[in-house]
């Protein structure tokens, strides 16, 4: 068998120009995929990354700090008409014009940019023209009053014309005199005005002046609207005020027209109760600074008195009611300490002021948190006076060369530091320093309040009862479907609870919010008693098990123990109701609802942390449920078996061996439920009240961070500071989750190479 | 054979006991949530029998024709303290909360009455029900039928049951009427007005580019005074509708005797469920069902059906996963078979699992933040600038809510995907590359194939879980009540920068915002039941897959 066999290779050029072709093109392919799927799937972690970069570049603002530019480098000084210091500077709302009132009684209309002057007035009085007091009402009127030498008083006010000639726009300022061009007289014998103040409000105008000799005089000016004519009738009345003891140097009225605050260069308040016109009292004397002052001003909304002294030091002040429901005005808080006398410019629309000094500093603060924005020296010489424009966005300074300045400010954010957010304020009208959220309100002088506590608080607080109601449940549930159910019955259970998970929370939410807790509050007695006859029914049962001979277990086989215990705790949860009847009749006088709310004085709401606390834990269940269950079941059998060989009983192997080798993932599956539990939106937004308050009270309801973004986010001004903390109230809790989830998925990747190795 | 306390804890028995107990907790909690949504669900379709009956109040006696919707018991005391007189020895009483309807004339639609003072229950034949447009449903007798104002049945002159059917017939007639009508406002007019939308969109986009000739001035008014006249036409055939669709009424007693005309067009159905057999019922069950899941709402959502919220969600989910889709591959492709295996591919692979647990209201910020303001202002700015300053693609709209709920279901289908690629035994790989076959040939011949199973279970899972979430759509696009459809006949046919409806938000609205909650409850566990059967179903398919798909490999590993 010699005979060779040969294979012949057929004869195949595998060279041909069309192969090489071909095996170019696959090769392009090739690199083409390549190169597709690295771009693709680059780009896919990068959009993720660009979540976390988002948020964050949408926060960052909130906490830069504030910057003051020249508004146009050209004309950086500039005097407008005579150069007279200014009794009053101004500007309009779109930057455009500003206002100065001189002493002599002109008024001058001025292009802010460069101090070109757009108008000149001068005000109604007679010859001669010298202006003795002025006040003005507030900055959002832009109302003021003057008053003569002689004795006469105006009220006047600058007013900003816009139209759009050829779609540009074209501001024509005008000086208005809503009270009348006839100056009013003050009461014969009454000499000079030396201080004035003015409040205008809705019913009637008051005008209050001091003279020399320290006397007041007070004027109302009522107003009627005539129906027929439509025009506004004033009527007026002179009214004596008790004189002052000493010279006072400001005079300020609050809105509501009932506290006049007369403050003399040392520092001495005096207030007066003007509620009654005809009988005013002395209401309360105060020392607001060791130091003579050099400002006093009101904040927007009129209640906050801020005053400044010559040694730099400013402080806050405001009416609180105390314990005998007596108004006291309170020492609020104190700034950082400046260099030399300040003077003052509120904001016209937020609680920030500036204050500017003799060295030429100016400094940004914002009043809530009480904390300096930005310090800046700007001119060489003394700041003589300043105005902050309606958007707080550009300022007008004036030096006391009689030289202008206008200079733009960027200072979007005041009222967001990491105080604010996260410590306690006095706002207006409390009584102490509070964690409040309260983003808007109906009126326009409202004190927006921003503490990110109570939201927090109602977070971790929702989280707790969920984390209180599912920990139990789950890990228990895990426990015995892992380890002691039959793997026929497993196979059903597990997918059972899992289905839990896709259960969309919108339902659970509903479920909570319209049957779950007008059920728990009119079983609010069965709720209690079920959490102690289920266990204590179950042992019972349990026991009177172990009693029944041997034979009766063989009936059951092993692990199916579940089918027995589902319908003894149905019939417990059953017994309970009218356990609960018995013990609500004889200890909670029949009903447990309002034994809770009257006997305890606790607060009870319908929707409460007890609703959320179940519902929630509800939702979290599957999720540790099913992570529990996976660790325990994956844990080597080798090692339970040997622990059963030598001798220990199946509970000993449970707690001695499974568990310690399965603990870090149930610690993980603990730290994942609550990561679900801390951002879970919908539960808590329909089974909550909503409201931020800070209280453990099971029977309370919270708002969380979450329900808040879903509330609030559609109506807040696209960003605005709200707008922003609503961002940082997302970044914070992508940051929890991201972390807490990293933590137990880093747990649990050890334990899966622990299992590894044994 | 008996054992001791003392030695039975030592067992450990009774822990475990009481962690069988809590299995059975958490599977009790399961179906019976299944169950009361089911329950109350699909029993809100069932015609209820309508009683009559007097309550026995403190001084008179008044009369009352009603459903009974649901009922309590309530502790005597409690009772008491609400002054209502019981006897001294009665613990407790059962409470009615019973459905009168009318609310045009009694301002409620329900009230609870005690069962103990309810006397001669009845339940006669011809008390009718009508589910009408507004004010809710109607309970009482049917006295007269009118056409144009006078009369043409009367109970007097008729037999009841010729009268009954007289009255069925008209209603159908002004049901088929309002069909026409919707059909006109809607289609015809609707077109209409999206023509003209259009007109002046183009007329504006030509004066920002300063191309506005009077010739194209003068063909665009042209075209306008066409649409113009259409309109007038159709107008027209609406108004002689209307006279058609207004002309019949009738005359009803309510349960206090008064009697109220109520005019056809405003009737929806109306039965008597008393009268009804039990096929009757069988086949009013099914209508109502059907009425359910095909047509829009009525009376602020707490009416009619849902399918406005139906499409709006299917439509959306669709999106999502057509972009969800090639993104999740792509990226667990990468990561599984082109990246190199280390520390940044676990990195990246742990930071993808977290972000599935990051709240899903993070995303519905971002959404907004970045999708809408960010994105969508600009796309305005360069592309819809002639529609200024209404915005079109800057303001929450389906586009972006799919796009949005694609990045949250991301993860998903990436650990999906990922887990079936890892699941393709090396062997078969290998073979593939010594047969010649390059890297994107293995890939889209063998690997994908062979993962699809898995990416289509990824898929699933993330529909749904998109179908499930409300809480980023409230941000970035749902709206209660969407005046049409995201997909119409009028060009583009799918427009992506429309509001929808969506029934996870249907529900959250109508349970939560509605004005008469009441009445809109049982509407809202019929819609939360239709959610979880989708969503049920989905997961269902889903782990069948995934099971399948792991029968499959077992063949190939062994």
């Amino acid at each position: 068998m010699n005979e060779k066999t040969s294979i012949i290779a057929p004869k195949l050029d595998f060279n041909t120009p069309a192969l090489r072709r071909y095996r170019k093109l696959r090769a392009m392919k090739d690199r083409l995929t390549t190169m597709f799927v690295g771009i693709g799937g680059m780009s896919v972690i990068v959009a993720i990354l660009l979540i976390f970069v988002y948020l964050t570049y949408e926060v960052v603002p909130l906490f830069k700090g504030a910057s003051i530019s020249p508004w146009n480098e050209q004309y950086s000084t500039y005097s407008v008409g005579p150069n007279q210091p200014s009794l009053h500077l101004g500007v309009e709302e779109q930057n455009e014009v500003g206002f100065k009132l001189s002493r002599d009684a002109s008024v001058y209309f001025f292009a802010t940019e460069d101090g070109r002057i757009k108008a000149t007035d001068k005000l109604a009085f007679s010859e001669p023209r010298t202006i003795s007091a002025f006040a003005l009402d507030s900055n959002v009127s832009r109302l003021f009053v003057v008053a003569s030498k002689q004795g006469k008083i105006l009220v006047a006010k600058p007013d900003y014309d816009i139209t759009y000639p050829n779609d540009e726009r074209l501001i024509t300022p005008s000086l208005l005199y809503p009270y009348g061009k006839k100056a009013i007289d003050l009461p014969a014998g009454f000499d000079e005005p030396m201080v004035l103040a003015i409040r205008d409000a809705e019913e009637a105008l008051i005008i209050v002046a001091a003279n020399a000799n320290r006397q007041l005089s007070l004027i109302k000016l009522s107003k009627e609207q005539n129906f027929i004519t439509e025009t506004l009738e004033v009527s007026e009345k002179v009214y004596e005020l008790p004189a002052l003891s000493s010279m006072p140097f400001k005079l300020l009225l609050s809105p509501d027209q009932r506290w006049l605050m007369a403050i003399d260069q040392d520092a001495n308040l005096t207030i007066l109760d003007l509620r009654n016109l005809e009988k005013p009292r002395l209401h309360a004397v105060h020392k607001l600074s060791n130091y003579a002052l050099s400002d006093a001003q009101l904040l927007l909304g009129g209640s906050t008195l801020t005053v400044a002294d010559v040694s730099g030091a400013i402080s806050q002040w405001f009416m609180v009611r105390d314990q005998e429901n007596q108004w006291t005005l309170r020492h609020i808080r104190d700034f950082a300490q400046q260099e030399g006398a300040q003077i003052l410019a509120m904001e016209h629309r937020r609680r920030s002021f500036t204050s500017a000094d003799i060295n030429g500093n100016i400094t940004l603060f914002s009043a809530s948190a009480g904390v300096q924005v930005h310090s800046e020296k700007l001119t060489q010489e003394p700041i003589h006076f300043m105005a902050m424009s309606p958007r707080a966005n550009a300022m007008l300074v004036e030096d006391d060369a009689g030289q202008l300045s206008f200079w733009k400010v960027e200072n979007k954010h005041p009222d967001t530091s990491w105080k604010a957010l996260w410590h306690k304020i006095w706002y207006e009208g409390y009584e102490n320093p509070k964690y409040i959220w309260q983003s808007s309100a109906a009126s326009n002088d409202f004190e927006p309040k921003y503490s990110l506590m109570p939201l927090a608080f109602g977070t971790l607080k929702s989280a707790f009862y969920a984390m209180l109601m599912a920990t139990p449940l789950a890990i228990c549930g895990a426990i015995y479907t892992a380890y002691f159910m039959a793997p026929a019955m497993r196979r059903k259970v597990k997918p059972l609870i899992e289905l839990m998970e896709a259960l969309p929370t919108v339902i659970l939410g509903f479920l909570a919010g319209l049957w779950l807790a007008p059920f728990v509050e009119t079983n609010l007695a069965s709720v209690f008693t079920l959490l102690v006859v289920v266990p204590l029914g179950t042992l019972v049962f349990a026991y009177l098990w172990a009693q029944v001979p041997k034979e009766a277990w063989c009936q059951l086989p092993e692990g199916w123990d579940v089918l027995l215990i589902i319908p003894i705790v149905l019939g417990l949860a059953w017994l309970s109701m009218p356990i609960s009847d018995g013990l609500e009749a004889s200890f909670f006088g029949g009903n447990m609802r309002q034994w809770v709310s009257e006997d305890l004085g606790i607060n009870y709401d319908q929707r409460n942390a007890l609703v959320v606390g179940i519902a929630m834990g509800f939702a979290v269940i599957p999720t540790i449920f099913s992570i529990t269950e996976d660790a325990i079941f994956s844990v080597p059998k080798h090692l339970s078996q040997g622990s059963l060989a030598l001798g220990a009983t199946p509970w000993q192997t449970l707690t001695r061996v499974v568990i310690p080798t399965a603990s870090p993932g149930i610690f993980s599956a603990v730290m994942i439920g609550m990561g679900r539990a801390v951002g879970e939106t919908m539960i808590v937004l329909m089974a909550t009240g909503n409201t931020p308050i800070m209280d453990m009270n099971i029977f309370e309801g919270m708002r969380t961070l979450a329900a808040n973004i879903a509330v609030e986010m559609p109506e807040s001004e696209v960003g605005g500071s709200h707008f922003r903390i609503l961002f940082l109230a997302a970044l914070v809790l992508f940051a929890f989750t991201f972390i807490v989830n990293t933590l137990a998925e880093v747990v649990r990747q050890r334990l899966r190479q622990k299992y590894g190795s044994l | 054979m008996r054992i001791g306390i003392k030695q039975w804890f030592a067992s450990g028995l009774p822990w475990i006991w009481l962690n069988g107990a809590a299995v059975s907790i958490n599977v009790i909690m399961v179906v019976g949530v299944l169950a009361l949504i089911a329950v109350r669900g699909l029993g809100h379709f069932w015609p209820a029998p309508i009683l009559q009956a007097h309550v026995q109040g403190q001084q008179q006696i008044t009369s009352l024709i009603g459903s009974i919707v649901d009922d309590e018991l309530v502790s005597a005391e409690q009772l008491r303290g609400s002054g209502v007189v019981l006897p001294a020895s009665q613990e407790s009483a059962k409470r009615l909360l019973i459905k009168t309807g009318n609310r045009d004339v009694t301002r409620a639609d329900f009230v609870w009455v005690l069962e103990q003072s309810l006397r001669q229950i009845t339940y006669p034949q011809e008390l009718m029900a009508l589910e009408r447009r507004e004010w809710g449903n109607f309970y009482g007798r049917l006295v007269a039928i009118k056409q144009a104002g006078t009369v043409v049945a009367d109970q007097g002159k008729q037999a009841d049951q010729e009268m009954w059917q007289l009255m069925q017939e008209r209603v159908q007639r002004s049901l088929n009427i309002y069909d026409d009508i919707q059909a006109i406002e809607k289609g015809a007019i609707g077109e209409i007005n999206h023509g003209m939308e259009r007109l002046r969109l183009k007329h504006r986009s030509l004066e920002l580019e300063n191309q506005l000739t009077p010739l194209l001035q003068a063909e665009l008014e042209a075209e306008r005074r066409q649409l113009d006249r259409r309109y007038t036409g159709l107008q027209q055939r609406l108004i002689d509708l209307y006279a058609a669709f207004e002309r019949d009424s009738m005359i009803a007693e309510t349960m206090s005797g008064t009697q109220i005309e109520i005019n056809l067009s405003k009737v929806v159905r109306a039965y008597r469920p008393n009268a009804m057999t039990s096929m009757a019922k069988v086949n009013f069950y099914m209508s109502k069902i059907w009425e359910f899941v095909s047509t829009e709402p009525r009376e602020a959502n707490t009416e009619g059906g849902v399918f406005p919220a139906i499409f709006g969600t299917v439509l959306m989910v669709l999106l999502m996963s057509v972009m969800v889709t090639p993104i999740g591959v792509v990226a667990a492709v990468y990561l599984r078979e082109y990246a190199k295996q280390g520390l940044v591919t676990r990195i990246i692979r742990i930071a993808v699992n977290n972000l599935a647990g990051v709240p899903s209201i993070v995303y519905g910020v971002f959404g907004l933040g970045f999708f809408i303001y960010f994105l969508g202002g600009n796309i305005d700015e360069l592309f819809f600038a002639a529609a200024a300053p209404a915005p079109t693609f800057g303001t929450p709209g389906l586009l972006w809510a799919s796009l949005t709920l694609a990045l949250l279901t991301v993860p998903v289908v990436i650990v999906a995907t990922e887990e079936g690629l890892s699941r393709i035994p090396r062997a078969v790989r290998e073979g593939s590359l010594a047969l010649g076959a390059t890297k994107s040939e293995t890939l889209w011949r063998v690997v994908l194939p062979m993962a699809s199973p898995a990416i289509m279970t990824g898929v699933i899972l993330a529909v749904a879980r998109a179908a499930g979430e409300v809480a980023p759509l409230m941000l970035v696009g749902v709206v209660k009540l969407a005046p049409s459809l995201p997909l119409d006949g009028n060009y583009p046919y799918l427009h992506l920068d429309q509001k929808f409806m969506h029934l996870g938000f249907h529900i959250y609205d109508v349970g939560f915002q509605s004005p008469n909650v009441e009445a809109a409850r049982p509407l809202v566990y019929a819609t939360a039941f239709l959610l979880v059967l989708v969503i049920a179903l989905l997961n269902l398919s889903a782990v069948a897959i995934r099971n399948r798909l792991r029968e499959k490999y077992k063949a190939l590993e062994s």
